[in-house]
């Protein structure tokens, strides 16, 4: 039965950029479902920013393709999710519209940059929402909130209407508060479009099963090293553990690549976000350009005004890194590392069905605690490598430090996501007994 | 002094849509900004999906030009900011393009057959375009119609010597582009060109924006004159852009910031790697310039001349080859003399005659109904009514409205005496030996008689009737 849904969230944590108060639904698996978006992928007559000033007011013409499946299975989109400005961030801090404030602990953040998606599932303002992840922007929230995060492999969900970043690395990917609900978006998010050519026809469809006897666990000593939480490692061992008792054998390997991953990751997306996000120039959409300047300057103040910090440091560092005469040492090289990066999961993958480590290092920061770029940037350590990879990668709750949730990271083989849902099923459920 | 010069080819593709959408390339008399989706329009999110056709279209080329196709190729964003890129980069090829390694074939200044070289073939997007609105407006409009419109860039090797062969080798180009059925060259800036050049032992100058076959002849002409004076003054020529003002047939430095270019290539991460080396061999060409000419002089038994003229444009070649049946020969005269000079004249395209009745015009010559002379204005009648969109009147119609039908010689007694009988120093002339004088009277009649005469048969009424009037 179609209608629509009223919706009007007491968003304490400033979750949404933009709700609906009155959120159309039709028939489907998700018929009367509350899904909330986030503010990068684009909806046909509601504002899409990227939590940017610079796209402010740009309502698109059109619904990303993931939208079009949501209507399609009937569910009610009742608004859009705050975020790190276009996904460059871990905390939610970057929004051009305030940070989003974590429903555990208000005075820590969200994590990023799929903040919103995750606040508002942790507070039950919805019970499910699409998440981004370019370097870990649907796990590292979902550690931090506590919920459910995937991110799928790549090239099995429709970029279609995500307003890109770093394209090579990113996928829209599922968030919710059970391994099932996250499992039932996937299904009707992940269905071939041939609009996006880095897309293979491999539709997920598929019932989360608990049984995961037999099931091998690559366990890579690079995950549970340098600058990571004894007290995180500790829980995610012992969750490794529970897995060990449901029938999974544990097996130690190794992603040697690891070391370059955050480099090779942070060329590689700040040199495509330079490229994705030279076209926010003032004249199609968003704050319009001042016409009595020359062009050359009107773009320039446009941008230097709309553009936070933290966007225009990565756009110039990946505008840099494609520079001729450095392309050489850092785009270049970077792709090698990534090549390696990929092979070493392939590898370890031969003798481990899945991988498992923590999501995170640490548990979510305070508001305002990460100050100095770099140290943010490290935070992404885990995360980065299954984007580098292409590979899927779940984060599951798996228990708390100092009262915060800590996620566990389970990540798989190319289009085996139905295998890393299983996993994060069975762990889920034997905890929850 | 050697001139060298290499030519990079702008040529946009024939497909029904876009490269990388489906929105419509024919935009022609359409309104601003009616042919475009998110895709073209560059809006946030959107995606290219290469359009198979246009790749079809390039390996064609790739093939008729004997180039190498590359095992993998791939798409490449050139970034740069300008008003008319709605993404600010262009989706291109760069160091892995379509096709590497081609000849064409030209004739040198004197005549000689030679071999210009391609480089590369690559595919890629064209841009918007700005529309400048008159009396110093403080703005542009930009229209998109054009934006991702499929583009072939054709890259030679520095082979050509003279501004003419440089002409010559865009004719030429531009026949095997339209031979194979890629190219509509009718349409307004379907080719656009940017010409290398330097005289030898000085560097090179780079002309920009010449956007027609005879505007690069007049940008290399000029650039040639002007470098050498350069030289002959003990200046030197400095490496730069020049723009061609192809209204005042000159060229003038652009110093702009623009210009100064780091493009920061990098593969384009939306589409994947393009392997197509195997649809070669699945490509049938048509028969190409060089086949058919040789064809018509054999099949046909005519002229080099002809062959080469009626070959120059598959439209006119295949127009030759519905109308020649009843006599090569005759046709081909003319087809390629007296039909091409006549829509030359009118500025008319061979697609808007129809060759039927060109077939039934050549059928009263072949007869000897009409005069070649009667034929050339019944043939001016039927352009005419072409040209002006009215039905064109069968020939035998013009000839009997208009009594063109060949007379016979004793009709024109009575013009050949008055003629005579008005022309008495000519008569004078014609009997002291002055042979001119015949051809003099000859064309009074015909004059008189408008073309209906055979005029040889004349000439011996004419003579034949002043050695008469002597006796």
């Amino acid at each position: 039965m179609a209608g629509s849904l009223n919706f009007l969230p007491d968003d304490r944590y400033n979750a949404f950029i933009t709700t609906c108060r009155e959120a159309p639904f039709g028939d489907g698996a998700l018929a009367g479902v509350a899904v909330a978006v986030k503010d990068n992928i684009s909806t046909a007559g509601i504002q899409t920013t990227c939590g940017s000033r610079i796209l402010e007011g740009y309502i698109p013409p059109y619904d990303a393709h993931v939208v079009e499946l949501l209507r399609r299975e009937g569910a009610a989109i009742v608004g859009k999710t705050n975020m790190d400005e276009f996904g460059m961030g871990s905390t939610t801090e970057t929004s051009a519209f305030g940070p989003t404030r974590n429903p555990v602990d208000t005075e820590r953040v969200p994590g990023g940059s799929s903040g919103g998606s995750a606040a508002a599932v942790a507070a039950g303002l919805v019970p499910m929402a699409l998440g981004t992840d370019t370097g870990g922007s649907t796990r590292c929230p979902a550690a931090f909130c506590g919920i459910v995060g995937l991110k799928p492999t790549y090239g099995r969900v429709s970029r279609y209407g995500l307003v890109a970043y770093a394209n090579s690395l990113e996928q829209i990917g599922p968030m919710a508060r059970t391994v099932e609900d996250a499992s039932r978006l996937m299904s009707v998010i992940a269905k071939y479009d041939p609009r996006d050519s880095t897309m293979l026809d491999r539709p997920y469809d598929h019932q989360p099963s608990a049984d995961i006897a037999g099931l091998r666990i690559g366990i890579p000593e690079e995950y549970f090293g340098e600058g990571v939480d004894p007290r995180v490692a500790e829980t995610v061992r012992d969750a490794i553990g529970v897995l060990d008792n449901l029938g999974a054998d544990t097996v130690p390997v190794s992603i040697p690549g690891m070391q370059y991953a955050l480099a090779a990751y942070y060329v590689i997306c700040t040199g495509e976000a330079s490229s994705n996000l030279a076209r926010f120039d003032g004249v199609r959409y968003g704050p319009a350009v001042d016409t009595r300047k020359t062009w050359h300057e009107a773009y320039q103040e446009l941008r230097q005004a709309n553009f936070g910090t933290e966007v225009r440091r990565r756009v110039m560092l990946g505008t840099f890194a494609l520079s001729a005469g450095y392309a050489g040492r850092y785009y270049a090289k970077a792709q090698v590392a990534r090549r390696n990066i990929r092979q070493d999961f392939e590898r370890a993958l031969r003798d481990a069905d899945v991988i498992a480590g923590p999501t995170m290092p640490t548990v979510a920061f305070r508001l305002g605690e990460k100050t100095d770029p770099l140290s943010l940037y490290l935070a992404d350590i885990l995360t980065a490598p299954a984007n580098l990879a292409g590979i899927p990668a779940i984060s599951v709750p798996c228990g708390r430090v100092d009262g915060l949730p800590v996620g566990l990271q389970l990540m798989g083989r190319q289009f085996e996501d139905e295998r890393v849902v299983d996993a994060a099923f069975a762990y889920e459920q034997e905890v929850r007994r | 002094m050697k001139t060298i010069v290499g030519l990079e080819i702008h040529v946009q593709l024939a497909t029904a849509t876009k490269l990388f959408c489906g929105c419509s390339t024919d935009y022609r008399d359409d309104e601003p900004n009616t042919h475009c989706c998110p895709v073209c329009l560059g809006l946030p999110g959107a995606l290219p999906r290469l359009n198979r056709k246009a790749v079809e279209y390039g390996l064609r080329v790739a093939k008729a030009l004997d180039m190498e196709v590359l095992e993998e190729s791939e798409f490449a964003r050139k970034n740069y900011f300008y008003p008319d890129l709605p993404k600010a980069y262009q989706v291109t090829q760069y160091d892995k393009p379509l096709a590497v390694a081609g000849t064409v074939e030209i004739e040198d200044d004197e005549g000689h057959e030679k071999i210009v070289r391609i480089t590369r073939v690559h595919l890629e997007e064209d841009p918007g375009r700005l529309v400048h609105v008159s009396g110093g407006s403080k703005y542009s409009l930009v229209d998109y119609n054009r934006s991702g419109i499929p583009l072939l860039e054709i890259v030679t090797e520095p082979d050509m010597r003279s501004p003419q062969e440089a002409r010559r080798f865009l004719n030429k180009l531009r026949t095997i582009l339209e031979y194979l059925g890629v190219f509509d060259g009718d349409r307004e800036g379907s080719l656009r060109v940017d010409a290398n050049i330097s005289l030898e032992g000085s560097v090179r100058v780079e002309v920009k924006n010449i956007s027609s076959y005879r505007g690069v002849e007049k940008a290399l002409t000029f650039e040639v004159t002007r470098q050498k004076n350069l030289l002959r003054r003990g200046q030197t020529v400095t490496r730069e852009t020049r723009h061609f003002m192809e209204g005042r047939g000159i060229t003038t430095s652009s110093r702009s910031k623009e210009e100064e270019h780091d493009y920061r290539y990098f593969p384009e991460p939306d589409l994947r790697p393009l392997r197509v080396a195997g649809w070669v061999a699945e490509i049938d060409l048509p028969e190409l310039p060089v086949a058919r000419k040789n064809r018509f002089m054999v099949q046909y038994g005519i002229s080099l001349n002809h062959a080469r003229t009626l070959t120059g444009d598959p439209k006119l070649a295949d127009f030759y080859e519905e109308v020649a049946h009843l006599d090569p020969a005759l046709a081909a005269t003319w087809v390629a003399d007296i039909l091409l000079g006549e829509l030359n004249y009118r500025n008319m395209s061979i697609a808007a005659v129809p060759p039927g009745r060109i077939a039934e015009l050549l059928g009263l010559l072949k007869s000897e109904t009409i005069t070649d002379a009667a034929g050339v204005q019944v043939l001016r009648e039927m352009l005419d009514a072409c040209a002006a969109g009215r039905p064109c009147e069968m020939p035998a119609m013009i000839v009997k409205r208009e009594n063109l039908g060949k007379t016979m010689g004793d009709d024109f007694t009575a013009t050949v005496q008055a003629v005579i009988a008005a022309n008495p120093q000519a008569v004078e002339d014609y009997r002291n030996g002055k042979s001119g004088a015949l051809n003099f009277l000859v064309g009074q009649v015909m004059k008189e008689t408008r073309g209906r005469a055979d005029p040889r048969e004349l000439g011996r009424i004419v003579s034949e009737s002043i050695d008469i009037g002597e006796v």
